[in-house]
């Protein structure tokens, strides 16, 4: 369903990515771990169509996204590891926006909708603009927008990221849910190990852009003798901690939060 | 269609939500109206150009569009930073609706905003020579709106951060404004003046809205018109362009 070879990304100088090699089979849920700064998110862009790749191909469903964007565009969908919502709309007009951008019927979408603001908790709040939101509330939102629609294959980046565990429960279960009626393929990363090991079928671990092991989490505990997810990960990857720059983006939400207050 | 309606709609409701934005966008056309308006007026009357609140009004009206369609293509970098670009760019929509959208939704809100400016011109005393030139001064309205959508399309497509915008401004759209005849007669100028004042797309449409208004040309309509549609159109293609190339 995926199929990565080579994959490089350079920003002048810095090599995010290092040339990765790894496949995704169709039905699988493959889980994309690393420590931060690690090339995960730059991976992710690249598989989306949202960053041309230096070198190296990428397959998706057969299809190369560079060259037919559009076309790949429409086999999946993502929920990103930043926000992306609009603040200025309610959260009924955030999600009624992004049905009619994946063409969901205009019944579907009503129906769906309203279910899934009511699975995440948010369908009493759903004529409020987003910006009155708490940062948790607004992560649900951005999940139950990012399962409107049903893609071929669906990318989840750090989704779990400041959700509280019940939300992080009704994610799983209905991200698996999807996976095994639907046969909806998923590629996720995350910071949460134990969550790794619950629904990923196989797990690639990412460290300075550079695959480092691909296995079944079983596979990855036996070949680092180690019994849990996580301690096969520190051994890996080490035990530093990394540092990402802030980003233009970051300072320019820095101001802005100056400047609301 | 449904797309490019539902993303222009997304830009009028903005519009529309944020009532104190609107209010404070008055503030600047107001002080050139009645500050400029009235305070150059004796001098303007004295070297026998007439009433200089008639003459100032449509370059006021001019520059509210301006501006107001240039901050809406600067939307793109907000919408960049807060993420919601993403959100658009990933969808499965060619880009192209997706540019027309946003750039027809900054064109109506700019437009709503320079009618807004419009009826504050007529309060102060703005009285323009009749009915049909009014109709002729909204269509004028309209076309400088989408020509500076596009071009601030084309402008926030381009830019990173904010420190850049301001570069845009300093050294693109304040020249825009001032070379364009909004505050003084484009006749008799040095000929420097009268090139840059030429080049200027700005020129065409304050010179449409002041003849449209009060009967004054400098250019006359059909060159106003056939300037100012051709630059929307080039616009709205490199606008287009630079909105397919967009990475984030």
């Amino acid at each position: 369903m995926i199929r990565v070879q080579n994959l490089i990304k350079t920003f002048g100088d810095v090599t995010a990515v290092a040339g990765i090699t790894f496949d995704v089979h169709p039905g699988e849920i493959f889980a994309f771990l690393g420590p931060n700064g690690a090339g995960k998110t730059t991976t992710i862009q690249m598989l989306t169509t949202l960053l041309r790749p230096t070198s190296g191909s990428i397959t998706l469903d057969g299809l190369d996204p560079s060259a037919r964007p559009l076309d790949a565009r429409r086999r999946f969908g993502i929920v990103f590891q930043d926000p992306s919502l609009d603040h200025e709309l309610t959260a009924y007009e955030n999600m009624d926006l992004h049905g009619v951008l994946y063409h969901v019927p205009r019944k579907v979408r009503t129906e769906r909708i309203q279910v899934l603001l009511t699975l995440f908790e948010l369908w009493d709040r759903r004529g409020d603009r987003v910006k009155t939101f708490s940062g948790g509330m607004k992560r649900r939102l951005e999940i139950a927008r990012g399962l409107l629609h049903t893609p071929k294959i669906l990318f989840l980046d750090e989704p779990t990221l400041g959700l509280d565990p019940q939300s992080r429960n009704q994610l799983w279960t209905h991200v698996k849910h999807l996976n095994e009626t639907e046969g909806v393929t998923v590629f996720l990363t995350t910071h949460y190990m134990d969550e790794a090991e619950r629904v990923a079928h196989r797990i690639a671990i990412i460290d300075h852009g550079r695959i480092v092991a691909q296995g079944s989490p079983q596979e990855l505990r036996q070949q680092t003798g180690t019994d849990s997810l996580e301690q096969a990960f520190l051994a890996l990857t080490g035990t530093s901690i990394r540092d990402e720059s802030a980003g233009s983006a970051d300072q320019m939400r820095q101001m802005a939060r100056m400047w609301r207050k | 269609m449904e797309v490019v309606f539902a993303l222009w709609l997304r830009e009028v409701k903005r519009y529309l939500r944020s009532r104190a934005q609107v209010v404070a966008s008055l503030g600047q056309p107001l002080m050139y109206l009645l500050v400029l308006g009235f305070g150059l007026g004796p001098v303007f009357e004295k070297a026998g150009q007439g009433n200089y609140l008639q003459f100032v009004a449509p370059g006021v009206i001019g520059m509210t569009i301006l501006f107001s369609s240039i901050f809406s293509g600067a939307g793109l970098l907000w919408d960049r930073q807060f993420g919601f670009l993403k959100e658009t760019l990933v969808a499965p929509v060619p880009r192209i609706q997706i540019m027309a959208g946003r750039t027809l939704g900054g064109a109506t809100t700019s437009l709503f905003q320079g009618t807004l400016v419009l009826v504050v011109c007529l309060l102060a005393g703005f009285r323009p020579h009749d009915l049909g030139g009014v109709f002729l001064g909204l269509l004028f309205m309209a076309l400088v709106a989408v020509v500076f959508a596009a071009l601030g399309t084309i402008i926030g497509a381009g830019l990173k951060d904010m420190q850049g915008f301001q570069l845009v401004m300093n050294f693109l759209v304040m020249p825009i404004f001032f070379l364009s005849g909004a505050l003084y007669p484009l006749s008799n100028l040095p000929p420097a003046l009268t090139v840059l004042t030429r080049l200027d797309p700005l020129s065409y449409g304050v010179d449409g809205l002041r003849g449209a208004f009060i009967d004054q040309w400098h250019f006359g309509v059909v060159t106003d018109l056939a300037v100012l549609g051709v630059l929307a159109a080039i616009f709205l293609a490199l606008g287009a362009r630079a909105f397919s190339r967009i990475q984030v």
